[in-house]
């Protein structure tokens, strides 16, 4: 039993012309890195907001911040892609519908994987900001609106930047899985860094090459992301302010 | 707006759903979850030895499993294991493992390094004196961690475990990527069969939902339960 | 022979040193007391008897087997060797009979009615039969502090090793520890305690150990270590604690 091993691979032509088979899994990577990256800027907006609204004394705010967390928390992932790729263009206004369906092919996958992951990452967000709201001892609030501070400045001034000072750590998790899980929209046809490997692997049967490189590059983002976190909560720490690394959270 | 729509499909594929699709994804969870835990447990154990050779690798493990996707490692695993099992038994070829077993490996596995994490900080939150009273009244290290450190670690972290435990019965979805007939399988064969996608789909996140959700608020209340015991 | 022997016991946390040079022995039917200021080094002292703190240098001998020799058995010579700590330490999620039982079944192999046996006899002696159902959660400190001491003595031990075992306590409730632990004594067990109870010592104490900064100042007879101490830094350390 033996593996015939081929490393030079990578610099082979690639079957569709575009370049060499390395070409390929970078092509791959930009759109993980693109993929994720705007999911996250929607996951972080929509995750304060929610979270925010979460912790606020009006109580049918809070349910209807909690009925959004559990829907977005209590289905698969990859459910959630076919939904917003199959399912959602049906049920839209017809127009809408069929602009969708009518988008030309990285963009037909793109959006709704965009969409899928910032809603979905944004639930997880807001979970996190609604804990490290509650952390905040409650003299907090009160001594910004006894100052006379209106609640939104409250808010704003006072209990944000406190919380996201101390959620910092577990949201660099929830970039991190925001990127390996845009690998499931691979499933909706975006040829991101896994799918990319994995045509690769259907191309030159080289698997361990292919799926080596694509680990390797996965290994690397989380290094740089890991560097560059820790950097900035240097950068944002306030003296004497703890952060929380905290209790364990199930998760991915 | 759902006029065009034929919910009777559902119905119509309900047994085939059931019998075959849940009843794959609820196997796979159970045995990937006992087979994580254990495994995982060794790992966080590992882990924390004073030993680099037991410290090192399943530092480097739980590390490399965290940052890769699941569908890459369920790719890994589809190829890998066959070579792996061949070099186990010697054989020329690598070996057929089924969908099934190379599911289970997988999910085991790579579950492992989470459950691995949440019981290294159960184990990390047993007081140093409850080890010392144990080597004390003369356990060795097996009989410490196994009458002593591991029963309380393990009620301590319950709610997490059976938290992860609902993340990886959502995951299981994922071995969609290697055309396998779970719960979501299914539907999707279904769904193609008959052109009824939305109606499917729908069922399938509805389903997903309710099982995931009532589970999710069992564990609520198991955690305020035993609050309130400690 | 000495049941325990120290000969130049040394000790440090990286460059840090925690005992330096420490000599002393304790006979058999001995009471030895160990006192002295708090990060003096008296529990890391005691802990070594029964290899839960490591030493870098010097030998200790305990019941003529050398503690931090290598073919040394630990485990066994452990259990031989009861000890109670400052904090209790029974098992929180066993019940006072099972905290009892769990060694005496797996370490020295009784059977689980032979152990349970031995368990409640025990549990008598300190006053704690009606309890033993209970789980430690439900017991007050001094309660948990009397089981603790009883789960040492199920393993029929050669000596105790006492930690701090009032020092966590309310004060009310640290009479029916100590009276425990003087009737043991009478009965000629040999002990070694680390604690401030010289009300305790004088009754009991065969002998007392000052130490200071990770050293042993004096070693002496009870009579003379609380008639005439030597050294400036123990009677200082006297004045303080029996003003309180």
């Amino acid at each position: 039993m033996q593996y015939n091993w081929n490393w030079g691979i990578f610099w082979q032509p690639a079957p569709d012309g575009t370049g060499v088979y390395f070409w390929w899994l970078i092509s791959g990577l930009g759109w993980t890195l693109s993929t994720a990256l705007l999911a996250w800027a929607i996951a972080l907006a929509l995750g304060a907001a929610i979270g925010t609204l979460r912790t606020t004394p009006v109580a049918w705010v809070v349910r209807l911040g909690n009925a959004y967390v559990e829907i977005f928390r209590n289905i698969p992932l990859l459910v959630q892609m076919f939904l917003w790729y199959f399912v959602l263009p049906e049920l839209l206004p017809k127009a809408l519908g069929d602009a969708m369906k009518q988008m030309v092919p990285p963009w037909a996958s793109f959006w709704p994987a965009v969409l899928c992951l910032g809603f979905y990452t944004s639930a997880r967000v807001a979970e996190q900001v609604r804990a490290g709201i509650q952390s905040l001892p409650r003299g907090q609030g009160m001594a910004g609106t006894a100052l006379g501070l209106t609640l939104p400045q409250a808010y704003r001034f006072v209990l944000l930047p406190q919380a996201f000072r101390i959620i910092l750590p577990p949201l660099t998790s929830e970039f991190m899985n925001i990127m390996k899980n845009s690998s499931v929209a691979l499933t909706i046809g975006l040829v991101e860094l896994t799918a990319r490997a994995r045509s690769m692997q259907e191309f030159t049967f080289q698997v361990f090459e292919a799926f080596t490189a694509a680990t390797v590059i996965y290994i690397l983002i989380t290094l740089v992301v890991v560097f560059a976190m820790r950097y900035v909560e240097q950068k944002v720490a306030v003296p004497g302010l703890i952060s929380a690394g905290g209790a364990p959270m199930a998760g991915h | 707006m759902f006029s065009g729509f034929d919910f009777d499909v559902i119905e119509r594929s309900l047994p085939y759903l059931f019998k075959e699709g849940m009843t794959f994804t609820l196997t796979l969870t159970a045995m990937a979850m006992a087979g994580g835990i254990v495994f995982g447990t060794l790992l966080a154990m590992a882990r924390l030895s004073s030993i680099p050779m037991f410290n090192v690798p399943a530092a480097t493990y739980v590390n490399l499993m965290r940052s890769v996707p699941l569908v890459l490692v369920i790719f890994w695993f589809y190829f890998l294991v066959p070579w792996i099992g061949g070099w186990i038994i010697g054989a020329r070829e690598p070996i057929q493992v089924g969908a099934f077993w190379s599911s289970v490996i997988t999910f085991t596995l790579f579950e492992a390094a989470y459950y691995a994490e949440i019981m290294r900080a159960g184990i990390q939150s047993i007081p140093r004196g409850q080890v010392s009273a144990g080597q004390a009244l003369g356990l060795n290290y097996w009989q410490t961690m196994g009458f002593v450190v591991l029963p309380q670690a393990f009620r301590n972290m319950l709610p997490v475990l059976l938290t992860q435990t609902i993340i990886l019965f959502q995951d299981t979805s994922l071995v969609y990527v290697l055309s396998i007939t779970d719960f979501l399988g299914a539907a999707a064969k279904i769904a193609q069969r008959d052109g009824r996608l939305v109606e499917m789909y729908l069922f399938v996140a509805v389903v997903y939902f309710i099982i995931s959700f009532s589970l999710s608020y069992g564990v609520k209340h198991l955690q305020q339960r035993i609050a309130i015991i400690r | 022979m000495p049941m325990i022997e120290f000969k130049n016991v040394s000790k440090w946390y990286d460059r840090f040193q925690v005992l330096t040079n420490c000599t002393t022995k304790v006979e058999k039917g001995e009471v030895v007391v160990v006192c002295g200021p708090s990060g003096s080094g008296k529990s890391t002292l005691i802990k070594c008897v029964n290899g839960l703190e490591p030493f870098q240098s010097g030998e200790l001998v305990v019941n003529g087997e050398s503690v931090g020799a290598k073919e040394t058995n630990l485990s066994q010579l452990r259990s031989k060797i009861g000890m109670v700590f400052q904090h209790f330490e029974l098992f929180p999620h066993m019940t006072v009979t099972e905290n009892l039982n769990l060694a005496q079944v797996n370490v020295l192999g009784r059977s689980v009615d032979e152990a349970t046996a031995k368990s409640m006899m025990l549990l008598k002696r300190v006053g704690m039969e009606d309890h033993a159902p209970k789980f430690p959660g439900q017991l007050s400190g001094g309660q948990q502090q009397r089981v603790a001491i009883a789960r040492g003595l199920a393993m029929d031990p050669i000596a105790m090793l006492f930690d701090e075992p009032t020092s966590a306590l309310d004060p009310e409730m640290i009479n029916e520890v100590l009276d425990v632990m003087v009737k043991l004594a009478q009965e000629g067990m040999t002990m070694m305690v680390v604690s401030h109870e010289m009300g305790f010592a004088r009754k009991v104490a065969h002998r007392v150990i000052f130490m200071d900064r990770g050293e042993i100042v004096e070693d002496a007879t009870k009579d003379d270590f609380f008639g005439k101490p030597r050294s400036e830094r123990a009677v200082q350390f006297l004045s303080k604690i029996l003003h309180h």
